[in-house]
């Protein structure tokens, strides 16, 4: 078909063929060319970006937790380093069969395997775990002799949060714990989203909570140049990490294990306020736990026993609880009465022992009346007829707008998470409590209870504490605070927590003294005469017996023994009495009356914060205190 | 003559009269530039590939020296041999990732497939100069047959990039010879539209169990990680992507010789051989590509015009071809390489790591330079 016969014929067929080729490879070379263009000059921006991307990883170096000090310097909370043991799942083989053949060579105890099960379950993915903490050196040195049998598994230098002071305190401090899916998504939500990346643990509860911005520091991020691999080459460049804030607290912890040690194995708080500032001296809620079991993951049994125990030991008795005020009531509503003028001070009632309203009548606690009482012989001696007539008197809405004021059924404001609000009954407030209409409804029976500090009246240690701490203070109401400075601790910069007032109750001088004149004699002659007995200084207080019935308190009713039917007792006080340098609430659950059990804490309590004095054993409980109402 | 053998400057003119100046000048700078990326991907391999380039050029040497004709001569034998070696490899081959490419003689293992790269052309010329004068239809489907037996060998192996590169150098003398546009124009619009339709439904094709008549797995997932990269970014798609990566950061003017971050933080693989492009375009970015692009034009023009200069029927398809082959090497590598091609492993001429490739590189060089000599000597 195609036959080259002449020569010239044939190579010029041949030269053709040859520029054929060469246009063919010409055009070729020309789209390589366009390709290279195309890749190294329009999309050179994007690729640039994904050679950087691959190259440069930026590293978060996690900073030092803050510490916690109280006000003299004792440490509450601080960081020490050790070695953990630490498992990434994804880069084992087969984490069942690491786990036991590291088992072989260090000790991991059904205990640590649980915790891990369960940190394995929170953590984030690819993320290593730890599955034992505080390994001694000997320990360090057998597992990495033999860590090549290992793959994914490693020994890491941590610092771990320490609470040298264990159970004490612990509801203040609280604890922090090893992040979790729901911190996570907390964080996400939050700006501070870059600043955890690398941290391990946040603040779950407490101080540790409500502080972690402080306490936490700024995470530093070390740019380094990695390679295929993932292995760091090169540094950058680094941001270094900002330590913690250290928190200086208003506690005095000498005060705090004094009152904890007061109120022996009985179930209670106490709350004490330096008046004039609202800092918080000691608040106590018992019984207590033992924070350090948090910060490594809390066994499930160990989580069982503190959860399902009657006694709730992480239930905060002083900020979460609140109880039914009693007699400790009563110094308030009596300055309700002189404050809007339905009462003067001298003006007296005859008591028959009873108050009837609306065809039921309501008893005093002494048979046969306290016969002629006014203002001062009511606190005194406590007696109920004169503040039924005076509950009356005032109306359900003039008690609640003058309590209101003292802070009573609303946040104080402390700095610590998870304070309750309780309950300053109102008919407003009862709408919106209930439901249904018949519920809604306010009977001026009611009124009559409210003004002993019974039916629906409940509120927090924490509130009593702070409205005695305003009582005192000439009707200035602070926020109380726990912490007194931040301490920066790259500068040593104190950031003081200042003192805030919240706002100023009017109230007359000669109100205000009449009400604490009656307070201290409470102490002398009183139903805390028999606690405060030969006190060497003068001090102001008031017992109260908050009725436990079914109606609010049920989940300490039900099917419980007898002890928990007891009432609870309350006392309130400050001291010195013309000076108040302390103000406090106490609380013993089923403690009975207030001179019983709850008196006789405070005693102890104010004992050693105005003389120094300290107890060798826990508060007495008064078997013998008599008490005519409450 | 015979009274000063031994005489230095005749010792110098005998080694110096089978060279072309113009193709040695083009294989310094390849060589040179090869040495510059060497030392930046892979410093260690530097002395062993010198060594490689030593040997190439003695090897070119040789076959420079040996007069065309006499190369022709040997096309037969070098034929057969390398069929007989290749029917060994599918006898008694070793196994190596997968394929049976090599054949343990003894002394050293050697792979045939390389040899037909020359072998296979040499063969084709020196048939068609057999038939000069009388070239038909049955010539070139004996050709054509001739063509098959060696490819569909290598195919078999399996190996996809020798077999087209040596199915390209047959053609390459076949469509020297006078191949028919009426046929070749066809051919090229079906494999056009073939290949446009892979792109066009290659999400479809690529499902895992739609499978390729006559092709391989590993040779399908190829193609498809080419359409798609994306699709195993840490798999198949990592050579690709990360190449791309270099090649596309290295910008106008590069990183800087040995700032290739890709090639030093190892994320470039086959730094060293098939992807050693992606080096060059990230260290000395578009300018430094476009350079090499140049070298290579420039060898091509030199190839051709010797081609088509050439006395006899046979050198002009030898010379032809081994220029296209040539060609189709450096296209391939540097079209897999940047993305537009599926990875077959293809050397970049003259430059990649190996010593196989070298030696059939620069004894094609010869080839050319042989051939470029007998048109002198035909002249005088």
């Amino acid at each position: 078909m195609i036959a080259f016969h002449a020569p010239e014929q044939e190579t010029s067929r041949f030269r053709h063929r040859v520029v054929a080729g060469g246009a063919f490879a010409l055009v070729c070379f020309m789209l390589l060319a366009a390709r290279f263009y195309y890749l190294q000059v329009r999309q050179f921006e994007y690729y640039h970006t994904r050679a950087e991307d691959n190259r440069i990883a930026l590293l978060p170096i996690v900073p030092n937790r803050g510490m916690i000090v109280d006000r003299n310097g004792v440490v509450l909370a601080r960081n020490y380093a050790a070695y953990t043991l630490e498992i990434t799942p994804a880069r084992t083989n087969g984490l069942e069969q690491t786990i036991d053949a590291l088992s072989e060579v260090l000790t991991i105890d059904a205990r640590d395997r649980r915790r891990f099960r369960k940190l394995l379950e929170e953590s984030r993915s690819f993320e290593s775990v730890p599955i034992r903490n505080r390994l001694s050196d000997e320990e360090v040195a057998r597992f990495i002799a033999q860590r090549y049998r290992f793959p994914g598994v490693d020994v890491q230098a941590r610092l771990f949060r320490d609470y040298p002071l264990g159970a004490s305190a612990s509801h203040v401090v609280g604890y922090i714990g090893r992040i979790n899916q729901r911190d996570l998504e907390r964080i996400d939500e939050g700006e501070d989203a870059a600043n955890y990346r690398g941290s391990d643990y946040i603040g779950k509860s407490g101080l540790e909570l409500s502080y972690e911005t402080e306490l936490h520091g700024k995470t530093g991020f070390e740019q380094v140049e990695v390679n295929a691999g993932g292995r760091a080459v090169r540094r950058l460049s680094s941001t270094p990490a900002v330590t913690g804030s250290d928190l200086e607290l208003t506690l005095d912890m000498e005060l705090q294990k004094i009152a904890e040690t007061a109120f022996g194995n009985r179930r209670g708080a106490l709350v004490a306020i330096e008046p004039t500032t609202g800092g918080v001296l000691a608040l106590v809620s018992t019984p207590t736990f033992d924070p350090n079991l948090f910060v490594d993951g809390i066994s499930t049994q160990d989580w069982k026993e503190l959860n399902d125990s009657p006694d709730h030991p992480l239930l905060n008795r002083a900020i979460y609880s609140a109880y039914p005020p009693g007699s400790t009531f009563k110094p308030f509503m009596g300055l309700a009465g002189l404050t809007t003028g339905k009462r003067t001070a001298a003006q007296t009632i005859a008591d028959p022992g009873y108050f009837n309203f609306a065809g039921h009548r309501f008893m005093d606690d002494k048979v046969g009346g306290h016969g002629v009482v006014d203002l001062h012989k009511s606190i005194v001696v406590s007696c109920n007829t004169y503040y039924y007539q005076l509950a009356n008197d005032l109306g359900i809405d003039g008690i609640a707008n003058f309590m209101a004021q003292f802070g009573l059924g609303a946040r104080t404001g402390l700095d610590l998470p998870g304070e309750a609000e309780g309950v300053l009954p109102s008919p407003a407030w009862k709408k919106k409590r209930f439901r249904r209409p018949e519920q809604q409804r306010w009977f001026g029976g009611e009124t009559i209870s409210v003004g002993i500090g019974q039916g629906y009246n409940a509120y927090t240690p924490l509130q009593m504490a702070n409205a005695v701490a305003a009582l005192v203070n000439d009707g200035k109401v602070f926020r109380p605070h726990v912490v007194r400075y931040v301490v920066d601790t790259r500068t040593g910069n104190k950031r003081m927590i200042e003192p805030e007032p919240v706002r100023q109750i009017a109230l007359k001088p000669e109100h205000v003294a009449a009400v604490r004149r009656a307070m201290v004699e409470v102490n002398k002659s009183g139903t805390g005469a028999r606690a405060f007995a030969g006190a060497p200084y003068e001090v102001g207080g008031k017992t109260g017996t908050a009725q436990v019935y079914s109606l609010k308190g049920s989940r300490y009713v039900e099917g419980q023994v007898r002890e928990r039917l007891r009432d609870h007792s309350w006392f309130i006080a400050y001291a010195p009495a013309d000076n108040p340098k302390i103000a406090l609430a106490v609380l013993v659950e089923n403690g009975g009356f207030g001179s019983q059990s709850a008196a006789p804490i405070a005693r102890q309590v104010i004992d050693y914060h105005l003389l120094g004095k300290r107890p060798n054993q826990p508060a007495p409980e008064d078997a013998d205190a008599v008490e005519s109402s409450d | 003559m015979s009274e000063n053998r031994f005489h230095p400057l005749r010792l110098l003119q005998a080694l110096v009269r089978p060279i072309d100046p113009a193709l040695l000048l083009i294989l310094a700078l390849l060589f040179g530039y090869a040495f510059i990326l060497m030392s930046s991907a892979s410093p260690e391999r530097l002395d062993s590939q010198l060594t490689h380039m030593a040997v190439a050029v003695g090897v070119m040497w040789c076959a420079a020296s040996l007069p065309s004709q006499r190369l022709l001569s040997l096309a037969l034998p070098l034929y057969v041999l390398g069929v007989v070696l290749l029917v060994g490899v599918a006898l008694f081959g070793e196994v190596s990732k997968g394929a049976q490419r090599w054949l343990d003689i003894g002394v050293t293992r050697i792979q045939p497939s390389e040899l037909m790269k020359i072998a296979m052309p040499l063969m084709l010329a020196w048939f068609f100069q057999q038939r000069e004068g009388r070239i038909g239809w049955r010539e070139f489907v004996m050709a054509g047959i001739l063509l098959a037996i060696p490819v569909g060998l290598i195919v078999k192996q399996p190996d996809l990039g020798t077999s087209l590169l040596v199915a390209a150098a047959g053609f390459y003398v076949i469509f020297f010879a006078g191949l028919s546009w009426k046929l070749i124009v066809p051919v090229a619009v079906v494999g056009i539209v073939g290949i446009g339709s892979i792109v066009a439904f290659g999400d479809a094709l690529c499902q895992p169990d739609v499978e390729w008549v006559g092709m391989r797995d590993y040779q399908k997932h190829r193609v498809c990680t080419l359409l798609d990269p994306t699709q195993d970014p840490l798999g198949k798609g990592f050579h690709i992507i990360q190449s791309t990566i270099a090649i596309g950061s290295g910008g106008i003017a590069g990183k800087g010789w040995m700032d290739g971050t890709q090639t030093h933080l190892s994320f470039l693989p086959e730094r060293h051989t098939d992807f050693i492009f992606a080096v060059l375009a990230e260290e000395f970015g578009l300018i430094g590509a476009l350079v090499l692009l140049l070298i290579y034009l420039a060898l091509f023009a030199r190839g051709f015009t010797i081609a088509a200069r050439a006395p006899t029927l046979g050198t002009r398809l030898l010379a032809g071809a081994v220029t296209m082959i040539f060609f189709t090497y450096a296209f391939v590598n540097m079209g897999m390489v940047s993305g537009i091609l599926p990875v077959v492993g293809v050397p970049l001429p003259f430059i990649s790591y190996g010593g196989t490739a070298l030696v059939t590189l620069c004894l094609g060089i010869g080839i050319l330079m042989s051939v470029q000599r007998s048109r002198l000597a035909n002249k005088n």
